[in-house]
C-alpha cells in the first residue's frame, strides 16, 4: 500500500511570482512532503528576495494537526526570515473540522483565494 | 445490534508508513461517502482517522486500521478501530487532555478525534498496546445512543 496515490508527485513545487513564493498544495500530502515542503521554503526565502509566501491550499480535502503544526511552522519561519505568509483558500469544511480539532492556527494569516492573499501581501500589511 | 451493511463491509489496513496514512485516509472518504455523509462530516471522519492512524504508526510503533460499515436500522454509521502492540498509553486521562504530547506534535490527536466523531471508546494497557474505536452516524444526534457500542 506504500505506491504513490493519484494526483500525488515526490514533492510540492514553489513557485516565485516576483518577490513573492506561491504553493499550490494538491490531494494528498504525505508527512514527508510536507516536512520537505517546510525545508524548501526556508531555503528559498533565504536565497533570494522573497518578502512573501502565498499557500494555496484549496485543493486540500482535510488538513489534520500534522499538517496544521506544518503550515503554522513554515509561517513562523518565513516571519523570522523576514517573510509574510498567506494562506489561501482553505475550504469552509477544513475550517469547520480544523476548529472542532481545537486548532485555530491563530498566527496564521488567512485570505479567501490566491488573489486577495497577493493583494494582501502588496498591501503591506498583514 | 450492529451489524456491517450489505454494502460496504470491513476493511482491514495496515499502518507502517506515511504513505499508509495516505491509504487510510483515501479508504474512509470511500466509505463515508458511500454511506451517505455529508462533506463537512465526511471531512471530519478523515481528519479524525489522520490523527488516530498517525498516533498508531509514530506511539505504537505501527499497527492496523479497521473500518466498518455500520447500520443499526435506522442510520447508518462508519466504525474505525485503530490497533497496535505498542507500549500502550500509561496515564489515559492525561493523553486525552488537549495540548499533552509525547510525540512532538500538538496534543491534540486523541482529544481533538473525540469530538470529531459521535462515540469514541480507548481500550489500552502498558506494555500491551492501544486500540482505539471510533465510531460516528450519517445522522446527527446526540453522543449517546441507545443500542449503540
Amino acid at each position: 500500500m506504500s505506491q504513490p496515490l493519484p494526483g500525488q508527485s515526490a514533492q510540492v513545487p514553489v513557485l516565485a511570482l516576483g518577490d513573492v513564493l506561491l504553493v499550490s498544495l494538491q490531494g494528498e500530502l504525505h508527512d514527508g512532503m510536507a516536512e520537505q515542503l517546510q525545508h524548501d521554503i526556508s531555503s528559498r526565502i533565504s536565497a533570494s528576495e522573497v518578502t512573501g509566501v502565498v499557500i494555496d491550499i484549496s485543493g486540500v480535502d482535510i488538513v489534520d494537526s500534522f499538517l496544521g503544526r506544518v503550515l503554522a511552522e513554515i509561517a513562523s519561519t518565513a516571519a523570522l526570515l523576514a517573510a509574510r505568509t498567506v494562506l489561501a483558500g482553505m475550504r469552509p469544511a477544513v475550517a469547520i473540522t480544523l476548529v472542532e480539532l481545537g486548532l485555530t492556527l491563530p498566527g496564521l494569516v488567512t485570505a479567501l483565494d490566491v488573489d486577495r492573499a497577493l493583494e494582501l501581501l502588496s498591501q503591506g500589511g498583514t | 445490534m450492529m451489524r456491517p451493511s450489505g454494502q460496504a463491509p470491513a476493511t482491514s489496513l495496515p499502518i507502517g508508513s506515511d504513505a499508509d496514512l495516505a491509504w487510510v485516509r483515501q479508504q474512509v472518504r470511500q466509505y463515508a461517502a458511500q454511506l451517505g455523509f455529508g462533506l463537512v462530516q465526511q471531512t471530519k471522519l478523515v481528519t479524525a482517522a489522520s490523527e488516530l492512524a498517525r498516533n498508531t504508526l509514530v506511539h505504537g510503533g505501527g499497527g492496523q486500521a479497521e473500518i466498518t460499515a455500520l447500520d443499526d436500522g435506522r442510520s447508518r454509521g462508519l466504525r474505525m478501530r485503530f490497533t497496535d502492540q505498542g507500549p500502550g498509553i500509561r496515564d489515559l486521562e492525561l493523553a486525552m487532555t488537549d495540548g499533552y504530547t509525547t510525540g512532538g506534535g500538538l496534543g491534540l490527536g486523541l482529544s481533538g478525534a473525540k469530538r470529531l466523531v459521535h462515540e469514541f471508546h480507548v481500550d489500552t494497557e502498558p506494555g500491551r498496546g492501544t486500540t482505539v474505536t471510533a465510531v460516528a452516524w450519517v445522522t446527527q444526534v446526540p453522543s449517546s445512543r441507545p443500542g449503540a457500542g
